[in-house]
């Protein structure tokens, strides 16, 4: 999210008594809950259970310090060799040897293995303080990463002098003003950290976690507190993928988004004098329901091109077609979509549900548009995401998606598919409410022909017609023919 | 096992003992080593000490992170200690020079 981020300036370094000064992590996300990054010159914990992302979130709080902040950082691993870490997150895209090379990140695992070492009599951890002091001063590092000082607790038996030394260690990297991360793995009965290091670490505590439902994965993030400062309190999800880490702060949005007036064209000849003679609010979002084989992808596609043609970027989620299936069907009904992907102008991201989990889903849809800033979202369909969650969690992600969207001003399409079975005026998300147009395709058969209507059911804002409309399809494109299609209409339930 | 055991191996001791500065504790960490060495493995050992305050960079070669440690880095394998040495039975079992009854 460059834009967010330039609005930002980086807080570390020069003087500022009022507030708390924050340092961006530059994690996409992070910066927003946290309204600015970790505070500065002290330590953050970050707690969460075995494979969280902990290690993660602190390597990218470096290589991010390093790369967007010109601030060089220092990973002490007490888990990890050197060569390990870099191997483990280089699958995640982070190469650290280029870093490494051009000091701005030192790596030193500091192992501790128990059975080697015997103790006796009075000791300090001065050994592990001239290892930080080294690494720090090597680089002139700016950031700290301890993963994880728990560590500690296993390989030494006298942990009284390992809190006084704990204690010493925070207070020494305050007065260095390092900001710093530890880890600590989340001890039983919802403990945040094994060996209570939460009672050292004062200002800022974040939790992670990771849960299995149904057999998907979902990773979520809370600040647990900020000291001095208001912060997002809300489980957010976050993702981690070859692109790194992204925290989803989409519940933080409310409705406060502006409500551009311009219209947009819907690409269907003839529908837009069903809709106030204008076509779509800019910035709206548009539901397209109707059975199988009525025709949603077609309306979506011809509302792709149309936008594509007026130069505008469109991004569009296929739940249960690939990219090419789609441009080669919509050559049917006289579509070239290839064109607009050739010109940048239009991606297609197709992407099973059961892919990912729901919060995930968001995520990636969240991660593409920051990428991609589209003028229009297509999501066709919406109803795959009922086999992943249920009725309560997929509204609830549906509605934020469109907080997300509407705060961007981008035009939203969805599709849903709705059974024969039903009352085809329940779409089976139960998301209509939310949305501004409601577009229902139907099938009607009459003299030997099934034909396609479309009604328009609502659409906020302006008036709309209350005909049902016939809908052509030919090589030519989606048609709206004049006058209604009112002969011989079946009863809604067979 | 009264009299002190000499190691089983004739071969030299190599101990290296990590200190930050003349503090207190390494002052005594020193002393109690000596001590022991002297009673213990005369004639056969080497003592190197090591500043860290003065070389930094070689605390991790040794993986050190508390101080005082002792490191025996002959005999084979490497051992460690750490602490003051205050607890001489501790010292001999730490580095093996002779097994408590």
């Amino acid at each position: 999210m460059p834009r967010a981020r330039a609005s930002k300036p980086a807080s570390s370094g020069g003087s500022a008594v009022s507030g708390l000064k924050k340092v961006p992590t530059g994690i996409t996300g992070l910066d927003e809950i946290t309204l600015g990054g970790l505070p500065f010159g002290r330590t953050t914990l970050v707690a969460g259970g075995p494979g969280c992302g902990k290690t993660l979130l602190g390597m990218e709080f470096l290589v991010q310090g390093a790369q967007q902040f010109n601030e060089p950082g220092a990973f002490i691993a007490f888990e990890e060799t050197a060569q390990e870490l870099s191997e483990n997150v280089h699958a995640l895209g982070y190469a650290l040897e280029p870093l490494v090379k051009s000091k701005k990140l030192v790596l030193d695992h500091v192992r501790i293995e128990r059975s080697e070492i015997q103790e006796t009599g009075d000791y300090d951890l001065e050994g592990l303080f001239v290892r930080l002091a080294h690494a720090i001063d090597s680089i002139g590092a700016k950031r700290l990463v301890l993963d994880t000082l728990e560590v500690l607790f296993a390989g030494l038996k006298d942990h009284g002098i390992l809190r006084a030394e704990l204690r010493r260690l925070f207070r020494w990297l305050k007065d260095r003003q390092i900001t710093a991360i530890v880890t600590a793995e989340s001890g039983p009965d919802g403990k945040l950290s094994r060996h209570g290091i939460e009672e050292y670490v004062s200002d800022c505590v974040i939790a992670l976690d990771h849960r299995i439902s149904q057999q998907i994965s979902t990773r979520r993030l809370r600040i647990v507190k900020y000291r001095g400062s208001s912060h997002g309190a809300n489980e957010y999800p976050f993702l981690i993928d070859d692109g790194g880490l992204v925290v989803f702060p989409i519940t933080s949005l409310g409705l406060d988004y502006g409500a551009p007036s311009g219209h947009l064209a819907s690409g269907v000849t003839g529908l837009d004098a069903a809709l106030d003679g204008r076509g779509f609010f800019r910035g709206s979002s548009v539901l397209v329901t109707g059975t199988a084989g009525t025709g949603k992808t077609s309306v979506a596609a011809q509302f792709v091109n149309a936008a594509c043609a007026r130069g505008e970027r469109c991004l569009y989620f296929a739940m249960e077609e690939s990219p090419d299936q789609i441009v080669r069907n919509m050559r049917s009904i006289g579509l070239n979509l290839e064109r607009w992907r050739k010109r940048g102008l239009l991606q297609v991201h197709s992407a099973r549900p059961t892919l990912h989990g729901l919060e995930s889903h968001l995520a990636t849809v969240y991660r593409a548009v920051s990428l991609f800033d589209p003028h229009i979202v297509v999501m066709d369909p919406l109803t795959g995401f009922s086999s992943v969650g249920s009725d309560r969690e997929v509204t609830a992600v549906i509605t934020r998606l469109l907080d997300f969207l509407k705060a961007k001003q981008i035009t939203a399409l969805f599709t849903t598919l709705v059974s024969t079975q039903s009352d085809p005026e329940h779409s089976e998300v139960g998301v209509s409410s939310w949305m501004d147009t409601w577009l229902l395709l139907r099938t009607l058969e009459s003299e030997g022909l099934r034909r396609r209507a479309l009604y328009v059911i609502k659409s906020r804002g302006m008036s709309h017609s209350d005909r049902i409309h016939e809908l052509q399809f030919s090589s030519r494109g989606l048609r709206i023919l004049p006058g209604s299609a009112t002969r011989a209409l079946p009863p809604v339930r067979a | 096992m009264s009299a002190p055991a000499p190691p089983d191996s004739p071969e030299r001791w190599q101990l290296r003992l990590y200190v930050a500065g003349q503090t207190p504790k390494c002052l005594i960490a020193f002393a109690n080593l000596k001590r022991i060495c002297e009673e213990y493995l005369t004639g056969q050992y080497d003592i190197e000490l090591i500043d860290l305050l003065q070389t930094p960079a070689l605390a991790q070669g040794d993986q050190i992170f508390a101080i005082p440690t002792l490191v025996r880095k002959l005999p084979e394998p490497v051992r460690k200690i750490i602490g003051d040495l205050s607890n001489t039975e501790r010292v001999l079992v730490g580095l093996d020079i002779r097994r408590l009854p």
